[in-house]
This record gives structure tokens, C-alpha cells and sequence, in this order.
């Protein structure tokens, strides 16, 4: 008697499943992976695609540039996500990669409000992060130590901010890690003292950017170039991408993205900048600016 | 004849469906193991990649007190000493289950000897409740109260291993708690009426006798918590600062194994020295788990009363 019940619940249980999946017609979907400063944007333009192409599915995940790069060399995704060039990532074939750059992020050094310093010359940047300047006061602000906070090493932000900000040689001093820029940004509002650097789109009134040689960070220091600490946001596929994520991958370069969800979200569209850097940091003048 | 034997020789439909389940349960069974197994084998095959692969010497790497994965040293040996993290996470852990265990203790005597009404109604709820918070709520009360509390009275940053020693102490104090509950009560009935009709007094009983018969069980739950604060993650990761240090005091930035962990997976390309290494770590936390695990079976054996 039991066994019958439950012999008719599996039938109903069945059907359902095989009901639910009887229904969609050309279904499809691709997978996207990697960089979690990236995944927002991604996020956000995946359903907008969704809700005008029906029955096409985006899926974003996050896990980090490293986790993006080495899935798509992998070819065990459509898309890998990153922060950073695949060319400068050791154990990654590059060659078979190809780079899509959908979006610029600028890095800022953010401080505790009140240590009486908003603006650093990018020396003294160096000699905070290299552990040689550690009070606030070697600096003209107030008498308090100072304390740095690092992303976790090999995370894109900081593999770019120390790229841009140390030079070669120069070894970042043993501190603190955080994982994400949003605990950094939080520690950095309430631990006084402290130096740390996200986004620009993580900066808020908790917190407080420091300009560098005068310069501020701003969209507009980021597309002349004036304010150096800033990458590329890469959607890399193995070989040319075919079908839905060719089709996705137009769309993320699509005016409709590059004009209105990448300004939103506070990141800074491609076809602002004015300059074009390669792997090797090489920078150059945009040829044909719109 | 025939038919009647052949009737007693046929399996009655109820061993069959005995059979049946017998069969499933083991399926289920051989499942787990297998599951275990393959994550034994996956973990430490990944792990000792780092030694045969990348060439560190294990010495280097349980002893080594600088953690910089992806950088070389003057001898152009890899930097990814995991002595800070190692320290790191004994340190927490014996901390909080020393801090954890006298609360614990004194919680479960109440409940199971003193007043097991207000134990049943009260206390047990409580810590039930203590147990069904996510790890990701205890760090983010730690982040805002707890580090801000310890450098309001010491001063630097807030963030450390005293930190993480008290956000351990809450999030194992239940576990370690209920499982002394279970153990005290487990201890025979006759036990304390023996003791009492002999003249001692309740203290005298919950001292000499119930606690004494307990003691396997006590301090297998004292194990388990600190198994628990060993691999937990996420709340430590926010609040002890995840600095690859070896601890100098209790105030400063540390790091455990499972924090780094957590930190770094991401950000690593599969197959390189750099992730290889993490499995390394990884397999230090499984080799504990084990060694937890192990030490609880040997003190249920040896440790009860004859």
C-alpha cells in the first residue's frame, strides 16, 4: 500500500519535471566567469539581453580573474572574465585567447576621513605602501600610524595598483588582506588610519580619495591618461566567438551598454579613453578618436 | 508437494523488499565513501603537487615564515612559508576552546543537574538559535562591534587573533555546549543517587561522580568545537585581518589556513605553483580534520571510567 503511494508520487513528480522542461523552445544559454569587479556589469547587461532576446540565458559567476582566465583556457566556459591581460598571467596560454575590453576601471588610494591628507605625491604613495612612511604626520597630516590594507595578493585591483603605483623592484609591505573592495572600504571607514585602494565606483562619503601629484581621480584624469592607475575590464574568448556569445559580445559593446549601463554601474565606456595601453603597460594616443 | 516447496524454497515477498532496502542503503553507503574518498584523493594529490611538481622542500613549507606565493626568495626558492597560517589557526582554536570550555561546562551542569526545567526552556532554545546563525552574520557582527571594541581598550587596528578568539568562542559555544549536555546526561541515574545516598552533597555528586564519568564525552565535545573552529572561515577571515605574519601577540594582525584560503583560491590559475600551494594548505586542514576526528574515537575508548 505504501509502496503504491509512493510509486505515484514519483509518477507525478516526474511528470512535473519533464512538464517543465517540455515547454521553452530554443533555449539557449552561455556561461560567463571570473572577475568580481567585472560581474555587476556582466550581470546587469545579461539580463537586460535576456529580457529582449527570449529564451537566451547569460549566466554569471564570479570566483576571481585567475578563475576566469585559467576556465576559459580551459575552454570550460564561453567567456572568462578578468582584470587583468591574460598575457600577464603565468600559466595561462594567451595565444588562443581572444580579448574583449567592454569597460575601464580607475583605482583610487582611499583613506580614513580625517588623517589630514588628501592629496600624496606618488613617492610618498610608494613609501606608505613599501612600509618606509608609516605616520601620518611624516606626511604634514595628523600624529597616527599608519595601516595598510591590501586586496588579497594575485586580486586584479591590486595586481593593477601595484603595477602602476610600485615600481620594479619595489616589494609591497606584509599587511593586512581583504578579499573583497567592499569589507576594504568598510574597514577603511571606521579604522583610523588606514590606506587601502578600491574602484572608483566603490569610493563614497565614508570614505576619502587621495589625489595623486595633485592630480584627482576622475573619469575624466582616467581618459587623458593623467591618472595612471586605472585597467581594462576583459571578456576573453578562445578563438572568435561564434553564435550567442558573438551576439552578446556585440551587445556589450553596443551603444545602448557603453552609454547608459557602464556610466550607471561606474565604470568608464572604452570609447571615452583617449589612450590604448597593451600588455606590457605600453601606452599610446587613440587613433581615430569619434 | 513440489508446489509447497517450492513455496518455502521462493523468498517470501517481504525478504525481498528486505533485500531491497538492503541493497539501497548500501548503495547510498558505498556512495559516501566513495565521495570521501575521491576528495581525500583529489585534495592531497593536488596538495603534494607542490613538492613534486614545484619542487618546495616540505621543511620550507611548514617552516617557512614568509608567504609570498608568486615571488622567489634570494635562494630562488619559491616564498610560501605556511607558518603563519599554521600558528595562526592553533592559536585561535586552542584559544576560544579554552575560553569556550568553562562557559560550556557550566551551561550544560545547569541544565542536565541544577534546573533542567529552565535548561529545557530557556537555555536549550538559545543555544539552538546560536547554532542556526550563518558564519557570515557572526563576522559581520565582529567586523562592527567586536574590532572596534578591541581597539577602543588596546588600541591599533582591532583586527587579530583576540578578535578571532572571541567570535570563535560564541560561534563554537554551542556546539560544545549540547554535546556536554549529551554527555552529562548520559551519565547512569543510579550514579548520583548512589553518590547522594552516600552523604554527598550535590556539588559533591556533580563533582566527583557525574562530571568524572563525563569526561570522555566532555572532552570529545571540546574536540569537536575546536575541529569547528579550526576550518571555519568566513567569520575569521573578517575579523582577524589576514595578515601572512607569524603572530608576535594576540593583537596584531594574523592569519589562519582557512582564511588565506578563501582569500586566494579566485585569484589563482589552476595548475600553477601559486594554486598548488593552496592545496597544500587545504590538505593541512583535512590532515587536522582527520587528527580531530581520530582523537575523538581514542578518548571514547580510553578515557571511560572502569
Amino acid at each position: 500500500m505504501k509502496f503504491k503511494k509512493f510509486r505515484a508520487l514519483l509518477v507525478v513528480m516526474a511528470s512535473l519535471v519533464l512538464t517543465a522542461c517540455g515547454e521553452v523552445v530554443d533555449e539557449e544559454s552561455i556561461t560567463a566567469v571570473g572577475s568580481s569587479a567585472l560581474q555587476p556589469l556582466v550581470e546587469a547587461a545579461g539580463e537586460q539581453y535576456s529580457a529582449e532576446n527570449l529564451g537566451k540565458f547569460i549566466n554569471v559567476q564570479g570566483g576571481g580573474s585567475g578563475t576566469g582566465l585559467s576556465q576559459i583556457a580551459a575552454g570550460a566556459v564561453d567567456i572568462g572574465n578578468s582584470d587583468i591581460f591574460a598575457e600577464e598571467s603565468d600559466g595561462i596560454d594567451a595565444s588562443k585567447l581572444v580579448d574583449h575590453r567592454v569597460a575601464v576601471v580607475g583605482i583610487t588610494p582611499i583613506v580614513t576621513p580625517g588623517t589630514g591628507v588628501t592629496n600624496v605625491t606618488l613617492e610618498e604613495l610608494q613609501g606608505i605602501f613599501t612600509g618606509e612612511i608609516t605616520n601620518w604626520k611624516e606626511l604634514g597630516g595628523k600624529d597616527l600610524p599608519i595601516t595598510v590594507l591590501n586586496r588579497s595578493s594575485g586580486s586584479g585591483t591590486r595586481a593593477t595598483f601595484e603595477k602602476w603605483v610600485l615600481e620594479e623592484g619595489m616589494k609591497s609591505i606584509v599587511s593586512q588582506e581583504q578579499e573583497s573592495s567592499g569589507t576594504v572600504r568598510q574597514i577603511v571607514a571606521n579604522t583610523p588610519g588606514t590606506i587601502s585602494y578600491v574602484a572608483f565606483s566603490y569610493v563614497n562619503d565614508d570614505v576619502e580619495a587621495l589625489s595623486i601629484n595633485g592630480i584627482e581621480p576622475t573619469n575624466e584624469n582616467v581618459n587623458s591618461n593623467d591618472w595612471i592607475i586605472w585597467s581594462y575590464e576583459h571578456m576573453y574568448t578562445n578563438g572568435e566567438p561564434t553564435g550567442l556569445t558573438k551576439d552578446f559580445m556585440d551587445y556589450m559593446l553596443s551603444d545602448e551598454i557603453q552609454d547608459n549601463l557602464i556610466g550607471a554601474l561606474g565604470y568608464i565606456p572604452i570609447k571615452d579613453m583617449e589612450v590604448e595601453r597593451d600588455a606590457e603597460g605600453n601606452t599610446s594616443p587613440v587613433e581615430d578618436p569619434e | 508437494m513440489e508446489e509447497t516447496q517450492s513455496k518455502f524454497m521462493q523468498k517470501s515477498s517481504k525478504r525481498k523488499i528486505e533485500q531491497f532496502g538492503r541493497t539501497i542503503s548500501f548503495i547510498c553507503i558505498a556512495f559516501i565513501v566513495l565521495i570521501v574518498l575521491s576528495i581525500l584523493y583529489f585534495v592531497i594529490s593536488k596538495g603534494v603537487s607542490t613538492f613534486t611538481t614545484d619542487g618546495v622542500s616540505v621543511i620550507d613549507f611548514l617552516f617557512g615564515d614568509i608567504w609570498r606565493p608568486g615571488e622567489v626568495g634570494e635562494n630562488g626558492e619559491p616564498l610560501v612559508g605556511a607558518l603563519p597560517m599554521i600558528l595562526g589557526s592553533f592559536f585561535v582554536t586552542l584559544l576560544s576552546a579554552l575560553l569556550a570550555t568553562p562557559f560550556s561546562i557550566a551551561a550544560a551542569i545547569y541544565m542536565v543537574e541544577i534546573s533542567p526545567k529552565a535548561g529545557k526552556k530557556i537555555l536549550q532554545p538559545v543555544i539552538e538559535l546560536l547554532v542556526g546563525i550563518p558564519s557570515v552574520v557572526y563576522g559581520f557582527i565582529g567586523l562592527t562591534v567586536v574590532v572596534p571594541f578591541i581597539r577602543s581598550i588596546f588600541g591599533g587596528t582591532g583586527f587579530g587573533i583576540l578578535s578571532a578568539t572571541i567570535v570563535l568562542f560564541v560561534m563554537i559555544l554551542p556546539t560544545v555546549t549540547s554535546m556536554a549536555v549529551d554527555a552529562l546526561k548520559s551519565v547512569p541515574r543510579h550514579y548520583r543517587e548512589a553518590s547522594l545516598a552516600m552523604g554527598g552533597t550535590r556539588w559533591q555528586t556533580i563533582y566527583k561522580v557525574v562530571l568524572r564519568a563525563a569526561t570522555p564525552g566532555l572532552l570529545t565535545a571540546v574536540v569537536f568545537g575546536m575541529a569547528r573552529a579550526f576550518g571555519e572561515a568566513l567569520a575569521v577571515q573578517m575579523v582577524i585581518g589576514n595578515a601572512a605574519m607569524v603572530p608576535t601577540d594576540l593583537i596584531t594582525p594574523a592569519s589562519t589556513l582557512t582564511s588565506i584560503l578563501t582569500m586566494s583560491m579566485g585569484n589563482t590559475v589552476m595548475g600553477t605553483l601559486e594554486n598548488n600551494v593552496l592545496w597544500s594548505l587545504a590538505t593541512i586542514l583535512l590532515v587536522m580534520a582527520l587528527f580531530f576526528n581520530i582523537l575523538t574515537r581514542w578518548i571514547g575508548k580510553k578515557g571511560a571510567m572502569k
